[in-house]
């Protein structure tokens, strides 16, 4: 009997997702989007430094609605990004692995990040 | 690599459906994953309806019988029917654990049943496990020392040492935690997964063990240990509630501090 033919059982089709697994592939997206947002402030930086048009035609990008997603989609990754590293951080020391704390602790980085990502927000638009 | 998709031979599709006896009451549909060398055919999912009044409270016994009075040639591996020999370990209902333990009612809507996740299928539920138990061997799995034992006595251990081995003995190797780990998934051929990494856990945290820096400088690898990125699907899953996620921070622990 040949096994080179054997299939390969279903994995990512069959498996119920996590918020184990979920949480964690949100960590690797959002540093994904933060490298990608930082794309989008060096073209607000660049737009500056040339000025002119340049910077006009950017401010009406930035202020739109697909503009404002972007924007906020990249703070939120941030911030997401950046609890949810401190939480790696703890997990480092050896604390925080029991399942219900980890749960716990996953919740507390997602309001964590939407609060300082609507924290910022207000601030920004104060100012 | 990760590969997201299934190859173009793993493909499931839709099987036979096999209806339940008329008068049955209490009808459940069970969803089998099936595949045989025999033929040149793809994976397909059978449906067997079964009579709940008519069957056992675990989905094992729901399948036992339907090898035993619907399909003979269901495959699966089964033994203690307890949770203590770990041969029935399968995906159910989109969570790997061993079949006797699950509850058919702790499943809403069809009982969906798949072998362990991304492994090479032998036949129907049983996967081949060869790859898992020789990365279990590579960890050496035993107690290894330098010293002579005392004479005329065993190595002593203090309750306190004793204690420290809870939650790694009762490891039964089912494999539901290695194969509910993404990066496993993805780096199965060089990460050890899980389960390995609680038996290496396992005698590194064992006092009489003298093989502690070897057994660390085996791991020291980008693969090995670090491709754990604390996802913690193992643990979700265990069905002995187990914490492999725990060891292996453990073990990424000791590799710091023996740096010093």
């Amino acid at each position: 009997m040949a096994a080179d033919n054997r299939p390969l059982s279903p994995h990512l089709q069959v498996y119920r997702p996590q918020w184990t697994s979920v949480l964690s592939i949100l960590h690797r997206a959002t540093g994904v989007a933060s490298a990608i947002g930082l794309v989008y402030v060096a073209w607000w930086l660049v737009a500056a430094a040339t000025g002119g048009g340049y910077y006009d035609s950017f401010v009406w990008f930035a202020g739109s609605i697909v503009g404002n997603l972007l924007f906020m989609g990249f703070t939120f990754a941030l911030f997401y990004h950046l609890c949810n590293g401190v939480r790696h951080l703890i997990w480092d020391t050896g604390r925080n692995l029991e399942l219900e704390g980890a749960y716990k602790s996953g919740m507390f980085v997602l309001a964590g990040a939407g609060a300082l990502t609507a924290l910022a927000w207000i601030l920004a638009l104060a100012a | 690599m990760a590969e997201f998709t299934l190859p173009k031979n793993s493909k499931v599709g839709v099987g036979k459906t096999v209806k339940a006896p008329a008068g049955a009451a209490k009808v459940k549909n069970f969803k089998v994953y099936r595949w045989s060398p025999d033929d040149d055919k793809n994976p397909t999912l059978d449906t067997f309806e079964i009579d709940l009044n008519d069957c056992g409270p675990m989905v094992l016994d729901a399948l036992i019988k339907i090898k035993n009075e619907i399909d003979a040639t269901v495959t699966f591996r089964r033994s203690c029917r307890e949770g203590i020999c770990g041969s029935c370990a399968m995906n159910i209902d989109g969570t790997n654990t061993l079949a006797c333990l699950k509850p058919i009612e702790d499943v809403k809507g069809d009982v969906k049943v798949y072998p362990l996740p991304h492994m090479p299928v032998v036949k129907d539920l049983v996967p081949d496990l060869s790859q898992a138990y020789a990365q279990l061997a590579s960890i050496e799995p035993w107690l290894k020392t330098v010293t002579q034992p005392p004479p005329d006595s065993e190595r002593l251990q203090s309750p306190d040492d004793r204690a420290k081995l809870d939650g790694l003995w009762e490891c039964i190797l089912c494999f539901c935690c290695t194969t509910s780990c993404p990066s496993y998934w993805w780096n199965g051929d060089r990460y050890l997964g899980p389960a390995v990494l609680l038996q290496a856990y396992r005698w590194l945290a064992d006092s009489r063990d003298e093989g502690k820096g070897e057994r660390l400088d085996a791991l020291e690898d980008p693969f090995r240990l670090y491709r754990c990125h604390t996802i913690m699907n193992c643990t979700k899953t265990c069905p002995k509630g187990l914490n492999p996620a725990k060891a292996i921070a453990e073990i990424k622990k000791m590799m710091v501090e023996r740096q010093g």
